[in-house]
């Protein structure tokens, strides 16, 4: 950012150890790629020995017979992270609307609302595991879709508040002063002006906690816990992709193993692809509105 | 007409309680708003509903086995179901040392790399490499654990650990930490594993406070003579000290809660060792390994405890970070409006 100074006066042992410190800095950036492309690298070539079609279209088989897949695992991925959003999309939402548009000095739900969502994005998530445990499986005495859903929702919530109340304070006051200069109220601004101008900021917070949570193992193994079959009613217990991965990885069995790394592709390739597709749509978006 | 312009913003930023009296022409929305306003607080109320519901049924849950073993829980670590002995003793020393391993190494790389980017790096590329840092915290833990099973333990095996013992072994006092030979599989692994996810958080969070150090702090170190380096460390680690204090810890807090990658890798044998190359165990690990199998009421609310023993550390340290990365950055913000003046 800033040139070097071109009247250096230094001595060498100073300059040498500019160079030394700044040396370090690139060195441990080189030191922290290594891994990471070693990781990314691994992900790539072993998940391609079992990237087949039987991979999607199947149903895990037993050990030694051939062309099982994660079929169950993706679709029920995709079921848990849609009961998750069903549940943390709304609640996150409204509370985001909430704190943007309320919120301020001497609102002390608003406080507490801010405060506690981030506390709330510090909880371990195997302990939002227990939560939903204790909450929805004893209950109904059995792990289900549902429970598994209501631990991600809950992991969701904190993190679309922040995100809704961060895009909705970027809308110009401006906006929101001729809104109501034309006699329309403060709901119908608040849902029809602001909240249509940060649409598209929301829908990539969004975007991105369901990335996050679908790739979440650790809640979801004692309240979705797992199954062989195909997902049927929300009350069920349902196969994930990650929790899949993780019995595979820790089995004996090599084509198990195959199997693990090639759900590691696709689950690194569906959260990556969101990640990546929701911020490139936001980034455009926002040139155009703002 | 400049009035009603002042009345109407007031409105909006006071909230619609006062909406409805100050804009005549609204009329019938005052009810519309407050009813707008109220659902919208019930909808927020829902999370510091969650937040108090999550403690509560941790607390009720862990009754049992607090009932049964008492504070004796936290420093017994003898971890019997059969007999329902429970101590988390092993789980706290096995979680506490891993997370500060990974510290230990993603701390000073964290903060290496924040300052590449943000003093050292031409600016065109600062956007990329703030996308890649954000895209790496998206990398799901199980997918950290597979490669530390697969790729990073028999590594540690072969290759690092053999050099650890060799190096490090005869030294008194230290020599203690690395006894071999290790399966790969220990708590020097975890650290290493840990330390690579939570690197992006630290990374992060130390961007955003560097960033918050005004550009002139910098200028005026460089116009009195200094280094590149002397500038950076003059200017912008000094005066950020706090806040990477507070980066660190929420480091830690991500460390400490981690469980897929470090269930894979650690070993998942309860022991208080000062061996780093010995298996070891995890709170979060043993839940995870443990829940579904508990049968006994004791078990799972012993798990449970376990549960709430973690969420306690990792509750106080993110407390504590926060309020020091806020102190830091309402500093700079301070000294940023000094200047504007």
């Amino acid at each position: 950012m800033i040139k070097s100074n071109p009247f250096q006066t230094a001595s060498p042992w100073r300059r040498n150890k500019d160079l030394i410190m700044r040396g370090l800095c690139w060195a441990s950036m080189a030191a922290v790629i290594v891994p990471l492309c070693s990781l990314l690298l691994y992900v790539l070539f072993q998940g391609t020995h079992r990237f087949d079609l039987n991979f999607f279209r199947n149903l895990p088989a037993p050990v030694g017979v051939d062309g099982g897949g994660m079929a169950n695992g993706i679709i029920g991925t995709l079921e848990l992270v849609g009961i998750g959003s069903l549940i943390g999309v709304p609640v996150g939402v409204m509370a985001g609307v909430y704190l943007a548009e309320f919120g301020g000095r001497g609102n002390r739900l608003a406080f507490w609302v801010g405060y506690l969502a981030d506390v709330l994005t510090g909880v371990p998530s195997i302990v939002t595991g227990i939560f939903a445990y204790e909450i929805v499986v004893r209950p109904l005495h059995g792990f289900s879709a549902l429970a598994g859903g209501f631990a991600l929702g809950s992991m969701m919530v904190p993190v679309v508040t922040r995100a809704t109340e961060e895009m909705m304070r970027l809308v110009p006051g401006g906006l929101r002063e001729a809104s109501l200069a034309l006699g329309i109220s403060q709901w119908k601004t608040t849902l029809s002006v602001v909240l249509r101008t940060a649409q598209s900021g929301i829908a990539t917070g969004v975007l991105l906690a369901l990335a996050r949570v679908a790739g979440e193992t650790a809640p979801l193994l004692f309240t979705s816990f797992s199954n062989q079959f195909w997902p049927g009613s929300p009350m069920q217990p349902t196969a994930s992709l990650t929790v899949q991965i993780f019995t595979y990885a820790i089995s004996p069995f090599e084509d198990w193993h195959n199997q693990a790394w090639t759900g590691a592709l696709v689950l690194l390739l569906m959260v990556l692809l969101v990640s990546l597709a929701s911020r490139m749509a936001f980034s455009r978006s926002k040139q155009t509105i703002f | 007409m400049n009035m009603t312009a002042e009345k109407v913003s007031q409105a909006n930023t006071e909230g619609p309680a006062q909406a409805g009296s100050s804009v005549s022409l609204a009329g019938e929305s005052g009810k519309g708003d407050l009813r707008f306003r109220r659902i919208a607080a019930c909808f927020a109320a829902l999370v510091p509903l969650l937040a108090l519901a999550i403690l509560f049924i941790l607390v009720k849950a862990s009754m049992v086995c607090f009932q049964g073993m008492g504070w004796h829980f936290l420093v017994s670590q003898d971890w019997d179901p059969i007999k329902e002995n429970f101590g988390a003793a092993a789980y706290i020393y096995g979680t506490l040392v891993s997370s500060f391993l990974a510290l230990l190494i993603a701390g000073p790389l964290g903060v290496a790399i924040a300052l590449a980017i943000t003093e050292f790096s031409p600016l065109r590329i600062r956007g990329t490499a703030a996308l890649v840092v954000e895209l790496l915290a998206a990398v799901p833990s199980v997918i950290f654990g597979l490669w530390g099973m697969y790729v990073l333990a028999p590594l540690m095996r072969v290759h690092v650990e053999p050099i650890l013992v060799a190096v490090f072994g005869h030294i008194p006092g230290i020599g203690a930490l690395f006894v071999g030979p290790g399966t790969g599989l220990s708590l020097f692994s975890a650290g290493v594993v840990v330390a690579i996810m939570i690197l992006p958080t630290v990374m992060a969070i130390c961007r955003e406070v560097f960033d918050s150090i005004p550009v002139a702090l910098r200028e005026s170190a460089l116009a009195l003579g200094s280094t590149r380096w002397e500038a950076t460390s003059l200017a912008v680690l000094a005066p950020s000290r706090t806040g990477v204090i507070g980066a660190l810890i929420l480091g830690m807090g991500r460390a400490l809660g981690e469980t897929m990658a470090v269930t894979m890798i650690i070993g998942n044998r309860a022991l208080i060792t000062p061996n780093l190359l010995a298996p070891s165990d995890s709170l979060a690990s043993a839940i995870a390994n443990q829940f579904t199998e508990a049968t006994s009421e004791m078990h799972l609310s012993a798990l449970a405890e376990l549960g709430f023993v973690l969420f306690l550390i990792t509750m106080v340290l993110n407390l504590f970070a926060r309020f020091l990365v806020w102190a830091t950055s309402r500093e700079a913000g301070a000294a940023a409006k000094a200047k504007a003046k």
